[in-house]
């Protein structure tokens, strides 16, 4: 009979579980169910007490490793740290959220253990052997995958399952001792890469993809690129939204040309950059492969705004394709969308 | 002034992003279409991992620059003809497999043996760099694993940007959720850094660079030696390509204000 031990860590709190740890949890749930297996939750947290509280009502047995070393995300304490509770809960699956802070450590402590993993899964099926869904090249490609090697590590994309919402309850956590290695690195915090707006908001309903038409050259001549930056900014606050970008947009800055100050290779999808997941996504002057396939993939509805009636990209991909000068209907949809939160 | 480092970059070659990719069963597993003759670059987030080792090794006078990279001896002979010409390096070839399906740990250990083995190696300076993910498995562990076995246990991924100090310490700025970097600072090499973009445009092709490069390169490969790689319990069930198509409406009649209320409309919508 199968093991499940479902990975989880804190937030910047230090004492409350991140969202993407908690639909991990779920995901450890349903598949306990359906192929009878037990399953136990180990935590890595300063107050894991305190975090336990969110999946006390689960009835799965719940491992802690905590303390202050534990506040930060850091290869050689988180590595130590879920190897002792991978070494306490003996399981034969371990399941954690893809977060930054566990795929950094995840394959390490898989190997420590003498198992094996896969990343970015996005679904979980099979009863009589689990079957784990991920894409290859760059989203491409999709693949149904099984191993006999145990233990096996599945980190689970976010966005993919429910997040565990039982009602929150004292917690007992058993805590597991940790040999802590020693700390050569310290973490001095997290920094904003641009200045002013935050423009990734990985909770946003809508995805605003802009492509490199906006710093070309205009009807009148001209490259009108700090309006240009003022209707992208205006409508990210307007609807919301959260910014993408086309890799040639993004990389004019590092050939000198003109470019939208707010931009970073943070804000690049397909792909070199991220697939994001929102319910709607709306691309303007992007032309290609990248915007409208790979980085596209998790977006639910999708329209775009293109000057190109013939763009190939598009067909088969957006919903619908509005043929028009994105400065015209940005600017309009601002107005609309200025007077409608008014 | 720098301490010298000795930076090994981790490099896999993957299909042109460009190309049409189709899956196919053969004996040895899932593969692609005519692989052996798409065209091949080399794994973009790692070709930003070799030129900012290039760009660091440059500014800690006596560092070196290995670039270590499993595939196909001719597949790997295209592409550094191009790679040569970009930055001063030594190549470290391996003959193996190609593309995305192969297990990640037994490409690991591979790298590491190869690693381990590299005439010169101070392990004590050594920065282990590569790409966080590939264009091809796009796992994320290849290069973790290759560190655990060499017994580094300090480990950044989605590194933007390293900033060497005088004192052999450097500080690390890290890709985190919300479009945030994590900033650390560690005490020194030994470490692995997996790279993202980074901040450096790829850089010019210089002829004098890639034949000094190609006196190197061309015995390595010749001396490749050939490995095969380890299933390790790695099975598939399915491979495809997604079916999914949509019904594009494409609109060309309407006016930036129809648009516009339309577009509200929508974003509105729940």
């Amino acid at each position: 009979m199968e093991s499940i031990l479902v990975l989880t860590h804190a937030d910047e709190t230090g004492a409350a579980l991140t969202k993407a740890s908690l639909e991990a949890v779920s995901a450890g749930i349903e598949l306990a169910g359906r192929i009878g297996a037990s399953v136990s939750i180990g935590i890595v947290a300063v107050d894991a007490q305190a975090a336990g509280a969110a999946v006390a009502s689960s009835g799965a047995r719940l491992l802690g490793v905590f303390g202050e070393p534990f506040g930060q995300a850091r290869y050689s304490t988180d590595a130590a740290a879920c190897e002792a509770l991978c070494r306490a809960a003996q399981a034969t699956i371990v399941l954690a959220p893809g977060s930054s802070r566990f795929t950094r450590v995840a394959a390490g402590v898989s190997h420590r253990l003498g198992g094996f993993i896969d990343t970015h899964i996005t679904a979980l099926g099979g009863t009589a052997n689990i079957e784990a869904s991920r894409w290859f090249y760059r989203q491409r490609i999709e693949a149904v995958l099984s191993r006999d090697a145990r233990p096996w590590f599945l980190l689970l994309d976010s966005g993919t399952h429910a997040a565990f919402a039982g009602e929150a309850t004292p917690a007992q956590v058993e805590q597991v001792a940790v040999q802590l290695p020693l700390i050569r690195t310290t973490v001095s915090g997290l920094r904003a890469p641009t200045q002013g707006a935050q423009t990734i908001r990985p909770d946003a309903k809508l995805l605003f993809v802009a492509g490199a038409g906006w710093t070309k050259k205009q009807p009148d001549g001209q490259t009108h690129v700090p309006e240009a930056a003022d209707l992208i900014l205006g409508f990210l606050r307007g609807a919301g939204a959260s910014l993408g970008s086309s890799k040639s947009l993004v990389d004019q800055g590092s050939e000198g040309q003109s470019v939208l100050p707010f931009l970073t290779h943070l804000n690049q999808i397909g792909q070199t950059g991220a697939t994001p997941r929102h319910p709607k996504g709306l691309a303007t002057c992007c032309h290609g492969e990248e915007p409208h396939v790979v980085g596209w993939r998790f977006i639910g509805e999708r329209r775009a705004v293109s000057l190109d009636a013939n763009c190939g990209w598009t067909r088969g991909k957006a919903d619908v394709v509005y043929v028009a000068d994105a400065f015209q209907v940005m600017a309009k949809l601002n107005a609309l969308i200025g007077s409608v939160g008014a | 002034m720098q301490t010298a480092l000795h930076i090994v970059v981790c490099a896999g070659i993957v299909p042109d992003p460009l190309q049409t990719l189709e899956p196919i069963t053969t004996p040895a597993g899932p593969g692609l279409k005519n692989e052996m003759v798409l065209p091949a670059v080399l794994d973009p987030w790692a070709a930003s991992a070799l030129y900012e080792a290039a760009v660091l090794a440059a500014k800690a006078p006596g560092s070196k620059v290995w670039l270590v990279s499993l595939g196909p001896k001719a597949k790997l002979q295209q592409v550094m003809m191009t790679v040569a010409q970009k930055v001063a390096f030594e190549l470290a070839p391996i003959d193996g497999p190609i593309g995305g399906f192969p297990d990640a740990h037994a490409t690991a250990a591979v790298l590491a043996e190869t690693i381990a083995k590299l005439p010169g190696l101070d392990r004590e300076r050594l920065l282990l760099f590569g790409g966080w993910e590939s264009a091809t498995r796009g796992a994320g562990v290849t290069l973790q694993l290759v560190g655990e076995r060499l017994g580094i246990t300090d480990q950044f991924q989605g590194v933007d940007q390293v900033n060497l100090r005088d004192d052999g310490s450097f500080e690390v700025l890290e890709r985190v959720e919300g479009g945030k970097h994590q900033v650390s600072v560690c005490a020194g090499a030994p470490a692995v850094l997996g790279w993202a973009t980074g901040n450096l445009a790829e850089p010019r092709n210089n002829p004098q660079v890639g034949m000094a490069n190609m006196r190197t390169i061309m015995p390595a490969l010749q001396k490749a030696p050939a490995v095969k790689l380890e299933a390790n319990g790695l099975s598939y069930i399915s491979v495809a390509l997604p079916k999914q198509q949509r019904t594009t409406r494409v609109v060309k009649d309407m006016s930036p204000d129809e648009i516009a209320a339309e577009l509200a409309a929508w974003i509105g919508a729940e």
